[in-house]
């Protein structure tokens, strides 16, 4: 089977700074309202947005600035899809660090919750990674359906 | 953004008990300012309670989780009670996931409100 086409698509290129995850989330933001989606559904998103935002600035590019790419999706069947890549320094065990309250920058106060926060709020994740080469979290969610007026 | 990095840390002291209201988005960009400006109004004034009111902020993510289960660690370090207060029901969620409930008082004082 073909995969099915977007009915929409943006991409955007940032730098890892950490003023930007504010901006992905509501570029985000903005980009889903095509799709009426309800506050939560909206507040879900930015949250699992902004997790893998910033595991590409503290995690991926630590020490340094590196360029981030965020793709955005939207689907006929009301499925919402965001992709975040980074070419950072990767995840040696995605399992592990996966795990809730894993991080390997505790100093700094990291929760190690960002995965499990982005799998609670959305229908489904997957993380690809290659130490050396970066990292690339996509994410979906399938909004709910419209009410129908009478 | 310059805004909220600008805006001075908002509080009440009411006796010995020193509440912090926090506004506006807590993510990792801005958790690092929030948490030098609680540290530091803590060490000045050594209150014997600490609450952080979460009822102005608009969004938070695991960063935020971060700056709460640190703020705890800190007040169990020098002894303060500390308490987390009126969470809105998107930040709640986000506390409940991380089990934040076995450690911390969270109180909702009047019901919250949503920010839009």
């Amino acid at each position: 089977m073909a995969k099915p086409k977007p009915v929409n698509e943006l991409k955007c290129i940032f730098p890892s700074w950490s003023q930007n995850e504010a901006l992905a989330r509501s570029v985000t933001a903005s980009f889903t309202a095509q799709m009426n989606p309800t506050c939560e559904e909206v507040s879900d998103i930015k949250c699992a947005v902004s997790e893998a935002v910033t595991n590409a600035i503290v995690h991926g590019y630590r020490g340094t600035v590196g360029e981030i790419q965020m793709i955005l999706k939207l689907y006929a069947d009301r499925t919402f899809q965001a992709e975040v890549r980074d070419r950072g320094v990767g995840i040696r065990d995605v399992e592990e660090a996966m795990r809730p309250l894993f991080t390997t920058d505790p100093e700094n106060e990291r929760s190690g919750m960002g995965f499990t926060i982005i799998e609670n709020f959305m229908d489904s994740l997957r993380v690809l990674s290659e130490p050396g080469k970066g990292t690339r979290v996509i994410m979906k969610k399938k909004l709910s359906m419209l009410p129908i007026a009478k | 953004m310059l805004t909220q990095e600008e805006s001075p840390l908002r509080t009440i002291t009411s006796g010995k008990t020193l509440t912090v209201f926090l506004d506006g988005d807590i993510d990792h960009h801005t958790a690092r300012q929030i948490r030098n400006r609680i540290d530091t109004k803590v060490y000045i004034q050594r209150p014997d309670e600490l609450i952080l009111d979460l009822s102005r902020v608009c969004f938070m993510d695991s960063s935020g989780l971060g700056l709460i289960l640190g703020r705890y660690a800190k007040a169990v370090e020098l002894g303060i009670a500390f308490k987390v207060a009126n969470p809105t029901p998107e930040i709640r969620r986000i506390l409940d996931l991380a089990g934040t409930e076995r450690l911390i008082k969270i109180e909702s004082a009047r019901p919250a409100k949503r920010a839009w």
